[in-house]
């Protein structure tokens, strides 16, 4: 089967013409070796069947980004049979610096213009053949979106591939052409494919490329030492690109024909701009976009409709209506109101656990008559999992098409442009904000979406503090010890515990943050170099695909390593070391009432004394193994925390006592160890920093550098080790505070110091070695005249 | 008049006359359409006063202050 490659600057519509040519065919894959995500699909609408390949979007085929390294070698190595550059027409100049690029190659390029619509409709003209006769490459109008010309654009593309191209360079009137020419002899002699392709980057001295043909790179330096340039000296890398420039806007421009350009000045994206990136205004604006989006998600009092305070609260629940709370309508109408309007995602969760609620009930039905334990495992292992998984689905859906439509309309680009200069003072850019907020929907997307990180510090950075955005699965343990805390102490506000602890985890990332920036992460902040896309109105399906692209990676993982984790926790739970099993059934649900003999028990109870500088050890007595289970738990998958703490209680209490919320339950573990508020707090932290869930071990671990996961485990468990216990201790014996900030001020004082006299050591190291290859420099010369 | 980017006044246009800073950067710059010849337009500045926003070759593109200060200008007058 033939192979077609798409290529093309980012925001050109790749993917959609992707998804248009590919259909339902289309899978993803990793580039090995690096990060990147790899698309494949079939298009099967022409004479015959042809592979089509989704190179990630770039700029250019320099040697700097992961991106571009991975589309380089994949043209170069994989051969494919045709490379379709897509270009935006609206942009014509900066895309066709990619095309000069690409045409260098021995490989037949045709070039799909996408966004003619566009152009149209701002009252420019682009005259699409001249653009052919200019580049010597086949040209083919498209719009992506409306899939025109799609039917064209393959024909001829597979019309091409039969004919095969060799590479062509426009740098041949360029005052570095017979370098080239000469280092292209060269290669072609030595029988290197892509001789042209390969000169040209030998000639800027690309990285890559010096290290592949050190032979060469003589030829070069020889030939800079008799070339001056007046404005670039010997800069070769400057004088191609701005010969690539010169020639694009010397040439192909005139195959546009601008509208007056004065008349249009105010585009309705200039004018969303000015309000949304306005001096004043820009931070609040977002700031109120932000909190906008988290109350519609997460809410329970839809636009504060029932007060903002529980005084002010008028609506009344459906209980004080007087409906019984047991009929299936009434829970029904639950999931849209009780006591308050839900937000929407609020509502679509409770209707999608209502219905997940309704197939556990026919599934226990079913198991009715099974033996016990395969009941258990059914119900409770492998529905309990699903659910407990499958549960939280709604909510990142919701969160994550409110992002998708900031991405697509060109706001999250805004963003970053608004945030940078925050975001710098902590090392990082401002393109990291994307990825840290989207933690709080689910650690997994997030991971993934840091490889729009263009710097590798940053992305390590970023993947390491993501867990600390508390998700949707830690949300559930906030909200049960907060309120118990509240029901068994009589103190505190439940929401201002849950709202605490978020903040307390960004605090924590950007502490994180900072110290690795001043020791293992040296290094410069990284560069910050973005288009800021035009405003676009967010079209549904290209909304549906980016909304699929973030949630496809939490739902392949809920459905293998959450799914296979819960029912290792379910196994580990129900059965003694004896493989007795050790579920009996009290008031019709199936309860392990000797937790302590169960393997999960006696684990938790060996690691115990672990737990006690963090207030939820060896001081709890003989209960106090509870909690350390929970953790445990908590390390492979968050949701087991809650459900654990159903099956603890129910040990601890004697009776069955688990409720949605899972408040009663910890009030139950409370009364039975005697376990203090700070001891709960520390308790709480400890499961939202430490390590998140297997899932997203394992994409941290995919997405990291090779090497750098078990440091980033060994950071996790140190971070929320010492922050919980801090915790414990300044909230159980408040001058503990002087001792841990001596020791804070200490470990701030080394840093400093420290990196103080690092750049002094380094250029003491620097000038040794300068002074060492002088030394060689000199013997060398001496042999020669001898 | 020559001046570095970074010292551009909001609204006020040039041409690039050379780009320096160290390789990484100044590739990244090159390969967004910063080139020698190329008119530029300081659009704005972020909320906090950096980065920049520029448009250059028909699209919007932000750099840093730092990065901006590679970046050698002719003013228009």
């Amino acid at each position: 089967m033939k192979k077609f490659a798409l290529a093309g600057n980012p925001n050109c519509g790749k993917t959609t013409l992707f998804n248009l040519l590919t259909g339902s065919t289309a899978y993803v894959g990793n580039w090995p070796g690096v990060t990147v995500d790899k698309r494949e699909g079939t298009y099967k609408g022409g004479e015959e069947k042809v592979d089509i390949v989704d190179l990630p979007g770039i700029y250019s085929l320099s040697p700097y980004t992961p991106e571009e390294i991975v589309s380089r070698n994949y043209i170069l190595d994989e051969k494919p049979d045709c490379v379709i550059n897509i270009v935006d027409a609206t942009n014509l100049e900066r895309n066709l610096y990619l095309t000069t690029q690409l045409m260098e190659i021995d490989v037949p390029v045709i070039i799909a213009l996408n966004m003619m619509d566009a152009v149209e409709k701002s009252g420019d003209k682009i005259d699409a053949k001249a653009l052919e006769q200019k580049t010597g490459l086949p040209v083919v109008a498209i719009s992506a979106l409306k899939g025109a010309g799609i039917k064209e654009l393959m024909d001829r593309a597979i019309k091409l591939s039969k004919e095969g191209r060799k590479g062509e360079t426009l740098l041949k009137n360029s005052p570095i052409a017979h370098l080239i020419r000469d280092v292209a002899i060269a290669l072609e002699g030595q029988k290197v494919e892509n001789p042209l392709f390969h000169a040209v980057k030998l000639s800027e001295m690309d990285e890559i490329e010096a290290g592949m043909h050190p032979e060469l790179v003589e030829t070069v330096d020889k030939f800079k030492a008799t070339f001056t340039d007046e404005t670039f000296g010997t800069d070769f890398e400057a004088i191609v690109a701005d010969a690539r420039y010169k020639y694009i806007s010397a040439n192909y421009s005139s195959v546009v024909e601008k509208k007056n350009t004065e008349e249009r000045v105010l585009s309705k994206s200039d004018k969303a701009d000015r309000v949304l990136t306005h001096r004043i205004w820009g931070i609040p604006i977002f700031l109120v976009i932000l909190l906008g989006i988290f109350h519609l998600t997460f809410s329970e009092n839809l636009l504060f409709l029932n007060g903002f305070t529980d005084a002010q609260g008028w609506m009344p629940t459906l209980e004080e209506l007087g409906m019984d709370t047991g009929n299936a309508g009434v829970t029904l109408l639950a999931c849209f109101y009780d006591g308050a309007v839900f937000s929407p995602g609020v509502m679509i969760t409770n209707l999608w656990n209502w219905i997940i609620g309704w197939i556990g009930t026919l599934l226990e039905l079913c198991c009715a008559n099974a033996a016990p334990w395969v009941g258990s495992f059914v119900v409770d292992g492998i529905w309990g999992g699903l659910s407990a998984v499958l549960g939280f689905l709604p909510q990142i859906l919701v969160l994550f098409l409110f992002f998708s439509i900031l991405e697509d309309s060109g706001y999250m680009a805004r963003v970053a442009f608004i945030l940078d200069r925050i975001f710098r003072k902590f090392g990082l850019s401002g393109r990291a904000f994307m990825p840290m907020i989207m933690g709080f929907g689910c650690s997994l997307p997030a991971m993934i979406n840091t490889r729009t990180l263009a710097d590798e510090q940053e992305r390590t950075a970023t993947v390491r503090v993501i867990p600390f955005f508390s998700c949707g699965a830690k949300l559930p343990i906030l909200t049960a010890v907060a309120g118990a805390i509240v029901a068994s102490f009589g103190v505190g506000n439940a929401d201002l515990i849950t709202y605490g602890m978020y903040v307390l985890g960004i605090v924590t990332a950007i502490v994180c943050v900072l110290i690795m920036r001043s020791t293992t992460m040296r290094g410069d902040v990284p560069p910050f170099i973005m288009e800021l896309p035009t405003y676009h109105r967010p079209l549904f399906k290209g909304l549906m695909i980016h909304l699929w692209d973030k949630t496809k990676h939490f739902v392949k993982k809920a459905f293998t390593i959450i799914f296979a984790s819960t029912i290792i926790i379910w196994f580990l739970s129900s059965f003694s070391w004896e493989w007795r099993f050790l579920l009996e059934e009290v008031e019709g649900n199936m309860v392990n009432l000797q937790t302590e003999q169960s393997i999960l028990g006696s684990i938790g109870m060996l690691i115990q004394p672990l737990f006690t500088p963090l207030g939820f050890g060896s001081q709890l007595g003989a209960n106090g193994w509870v909690f350390a289970v929970a953790a445990l738990t908590g390390l492979v998958a968050k949701e087991n925390v809650i459900a654990t703490f159903g099956t603890l209680a129910a040990a601890v209490a004697g009776s069955y006592i688990a409720t949605e919320e899972g408040i009663t339950e910890v009030v139950a573990m409370i009364g039975a160890t005697g376990i203090t508020i700070p001891a709960l707090i520390s308790f709480i932290a400890f499961n939202m920093l430490t390590i998140p869930c297997f899932a997203a071990c394992a994409t941290a671990k995919a997405e990291l550098p090779k090497g750098k996961f078990k440091w980033t485990l060994l950071f996790w468990v140190c971070t929320s080790y010492i922050v919980s216990s801090m915790i414990y201790l300044i909230g159980s014996w408040w001058w503990t505070a002087f001792v841990f900030a001596a020791a804070i001020a200490a470990v701030v004082v080394t840093i400093v110091l420290w990196n103080k006299k690092r750049p002094a050591l380094k250029k003491a190291a620097a000038e040794r070695k300068a002074e060492q290859i002088a030394e060689l420099a000199v013997s060398d010369d001496e042999k020669e005249e001898k | 008049m020559v001046k570095q980017l970074s010292d551009f006044a909001v609204g006020e246009r040039g041409k690039v006359k050379t780009v320096t800073g160290e390789g990484k950067i100044r590739r990244r710059l090159f390969d967004m359409g910063v080139t020698p010849g190329a008119d530029v337009l300081l659009k704005k500045k972020a909320p906090l006063g950096d980065p920049l926003e520029i448009t250059i070759r028909g699209y919007e593109l932000t750099l840093r202050q730092s990065e901006a200060a590679c970046v050698t200008m002719e003013a228009d007058k």
